[in-house]
């Protein structure tokens, strides 16, 4: 605002009515800066707030509020990050957590790829409705999936293993995967495909040489959707780990006492979300690509 | 997928195969082989179990020997618990899908007009990419119920003590019979008084800490002509004193809101007290007075609203929810806005419509697909919401905050292990989901 009172003075002697139709312009929408400045910051305050109480030590916690600090700096500490990075525990979810959503996103873009490709790309009966089926499976709830998967890990004797995890986010993950690829891939140019078949190329080296870098930017935002799902699960973990702990599981396995746990609490639960937003930060464009293609279509 | 399983069963289509000729192999067993994985997938994580899942409901907790027919969808529409989990879910569903949408449609209108755009879009979106449950975490620490810890209380007592500020004393008592309660919440002597009278508040019950700063030693005051005087005092004297006497080491209470009510009862004045306690109503005439310490001398500090407890815990996560998926709703509005042609808005603001009515008549109406995938994805998202609730409600209060999908977690895994109804639950939840489903068939088909 002040800055483009102060141009529009200084430019002022120039050129007359349409300066002063502009500071009017931005008097008028004032307000909509000032609002949107209050909300943006609003929205910023609750993960500030963990950030903050995650660095207050346990024993000022209860004294008051985590804002204290703006007026007590001093009572800012790295100590409650030093001891859960000491708890063996926390650094084993850590690990398992990585693992999970390493395996939980590669795999199922490999497997969607697959499919996506011969959805967009191959002939074969029933291609149609197979793709239906795949749009009906998007909405059906892991709800559905959890008894039965239960007994199944607990049979086969793969329960409470990181590669069940996997698997099953693999498999809930795929209609979204599909979807999203095939999609994609089908706005390949067809010119391109058939200059290769020509030449003889096999399904596979089209896959593997075409098809793959073309789809990168599909790839990549999939790649978000899913990295993020899998870190950030909670109930999957829950229901088929029990050593096998991913950090919210560990978390969660806290939460009873919040109160005198929330040095343990706040620091894991910032150190939980800082890796799934430093990968949004880094990546933002492919996650608003992946939104918009996977939502808007 | 039954779409999948049609593959081998359906005959080729009449459109011309890729390769020429040969076996049904030689043409599409390359489309197969990539297809298989996923397939496999699909088929053992995703359709078998929920046709085991349909056939599991209606049996009974031992297994498939006790068939129970419909029973436990009985149950779930007559166990308390499970109720309060629909009711609730219905909540959810009539709130949060209007809600995100329309504040997501406020902000991508707003953020339209500014230039620096995408600071505000980012930390509205940022919650997006913080897990349901971490999100749980950050609001329960913001909900606290004491104002000194929860953020949210202490901004309501910041507003609240500005406008009716806390009591120098909430708990004081007073120490002779003769000061009596009054049904508003404040004290008033019995005996009335008359003016030249010295009227003794004295009261008790104030810890030490409360007392106010400015406090000194209490004094009683010399009587006044056509005047009443007074003192309020902490009536308390370590190791021992009269009661309803001003003595040595007991202190005046300063700030105190006295009011003087006539015979009849209606106020005649009104003071305050003096750092040693004391008071003066002056230019009386003669008759019978009352002398009464104010309500607001008691009124309780602000004690921080219970947004944990069991009235307010499913507003106060419809609130976190909101706060994750405004951003959502906002880009994907956003997106939509820019794409909207600016030859109407153009075309609308020429015949003279204001913007109100370019927005609501033009904008709008231009939106409806764009707001409605909004709609729907919400939709989808809080009948199967689970973690947040699991984070944020503490468990003493889950059974007041429960929705379907965490009632299905607790009846199948939550140590009553009852697999027949758990089932019936998550078939529930698909039948809820199964109106989405076919929109979302129809949708694609109508593209293809």
């Amino acid at each position: 605002m002040t800055t483009a009172t102060a141009t529009a003075q200084s430019r002022a002697p120039v050129v007359e009515e349409p300066t002063s139709g502009k500071v009017l312009r931005a008097l008028g929408r004032a307000p909509i800066h000032v609002l949107l400045v209050v909300v943006g910051l609003l929205w910023l305050v609750p993960t500030f707030g963990l950030l903050i109480t995650s660095l207050i030590a346990p024993e000022d916690f209860a004294q008051g509020g985590w804002w204290r600090v703006f007026s007590q700096p001093s009572l800012l500490t790295f100590e409650n990050y030093q001891s859960i990075w000491d708890t063996q525990a926390i650094r084993d979810s850590l690990l398992t957590t990585v693992w999970i959503s390493i395996g939980g996103t590669l795999l199922p873009i490999l497997v969607a790829a697959l499919a996506g490709y011969a959805f967009a790309w191959l002939e074969f009966p029933g291609r149609d409705w197979a793709f239906i089926g795949v749009v009906a499976l998007l909405v059906v709830p892991l709800q559905m999936a959890l008894i039965p998967i239960f007994s199944l890990y607990n049979k086969v004797g793969i329960f409470d293993t990181v590669i069940s995890l996997i698997l099953f986010h693999t498999a809930f993950g795929l209609p979204f995967a599909i979807f999203l690829l095939r999609n994609f891939f089908i706005g390949i140019p067809k010119e391109l495909l058939e200059a290769a078949r020509i030449d003889g190329a096999s399904e596979m080296r089209i896959f593997g040489q075409l098809i793959l870098p073309l789809g990168l930017p599909a790839i990549a935002s999939l790649a978000i959707f899913q990295f993020l799902w899998t870190w950030n699960d909670l109930l999957v973990a829950l229901t088929f780990g029990r050593q096998t702990q991913p950090i919210t599981v560990a978390i969660f396995s806290q939460l009873r006492q919040f109160g005198s746990n929330i040095e343990l609490i706040a620091p894991a639960s910032f150190v939980s979300l800082v890796i799934p937003l430093a990968v949004f930060f880094a990546f933002q464009r492919y996650f608003v690509q992946g939104l918009l293609a996977g939502s808007v279509k | 997928m039954s779409g999948a399983g049609s593959i081998t069963a359906e005959p080729p289509p009449a459109a011309a195969p890729p390769s020429s000729k040969g076996g049904f192999w030689s043409r599409y067993g390359v489309a197969l082989m990539f297809l298989l994985p996923a397939t496999i997938f699909l088929g053992v994580w995703v359709v078998y179990p929920a046709i085991y899942t349909i056939f599991r409901s209606f049996f009974g907790q031992s297994g498939f020997d006790n068939f129970v027919g419909i029973d436990n969808y009985k149950t779930l529409f007559t166990s308390d618990l499970l109720l309060t989990a629909i009711k609730n879910n219905a909540i959810w569903v009539a709130v949060v899908p209007a809600f995100v949408t329309a504040v997501g449609l406020i902000f991508a209108v707003l953020t339209e007009r500014v230039s620096w755009s995408v600071a505000f879009k980012t930390a509205v979106f940022m919650p997006m990419a913080i897990s349901a449950f971490a999100a749980g975490v950050i609001w329960r620490i913001m909900d606290q119920q004491d104002p000194n810890l929860g953020a949210v209380n202490a901004s309501i007592a910041v507003v609240k003590n500005a406008i009716n500020p806390p009591g120098v004393l909430s708990d004081a008592k007073p120490s002779s019979e003769n000061l009596q309660g009054t049904p508003n919440g404040g004290l008033t002597l019995q005996n009335p008084v008359q003016p030249g009278d010295v009227a003794k508040l004295g009261l008790t019950g104030i810890a030490p800490d409360e007392v106010p700063s400015s406090a000194v030693q209490a004094v009683l005051p010399e009587p006044l002509q056509g005047g009443i005087t007074g003192v309020v005092w902490r009536d308390f004297k370590p190791g021992g004193g009269q009661p309803n006497e001003v003595e040595q080491e007991e202190l005046g209470l300063p700030g105190v809101d006295l009011t003087l009510f006539d015979a009849n009862g209606d106020k005649v004045a009104s003071t305050t007290s003096a750092d040693d306690g004391t008071f003066k109503f002056e230019g009386l005439e003669q008759g019978n007075y009352r002398v009464g310490i104010a309500a607001s001398t008691f009124s309780p500090p602000f004690e921080g609203v219970a947004w944990l407890g069991e009235k307010l815990i499913t507003p106060s996560l419809l609130i976190a929810y909101i706060w994750i998926w405004a951003g959502f709703s906002m880009v994907v509005i956003a997106a939509g806005l820019s794409a909207i042609s600016r030859e109407t808005l153009e075309a609308a603001r020429t015949d003279g419509a204001n913007e109100w009515q370019v927005f609501r008549r033009v904008t709008v109406p231009q939106l409806l697909p764009v707001l409605s995938v909004v709609f729907v994805t919400m939709l989808i998202n809080v009948l199967k919401v689970f973690d947040i609730v699991v984070s944020l409600a503490p468990g003493s209060v889950q059974d007041d905050a429960n929705v379907i999908a965490l009632a299905m977690w607790r009846t199948s895994f939550g140590g009553a292990n009852n697999f027949g109804l758990g089932s019936a639950i998550a078939v529930f939840l698909f039948i809820l989901v199964i109106p989405i489903l076919l929109l979302n068939v129809r949708n694609f088909r109508r593209e293809i």
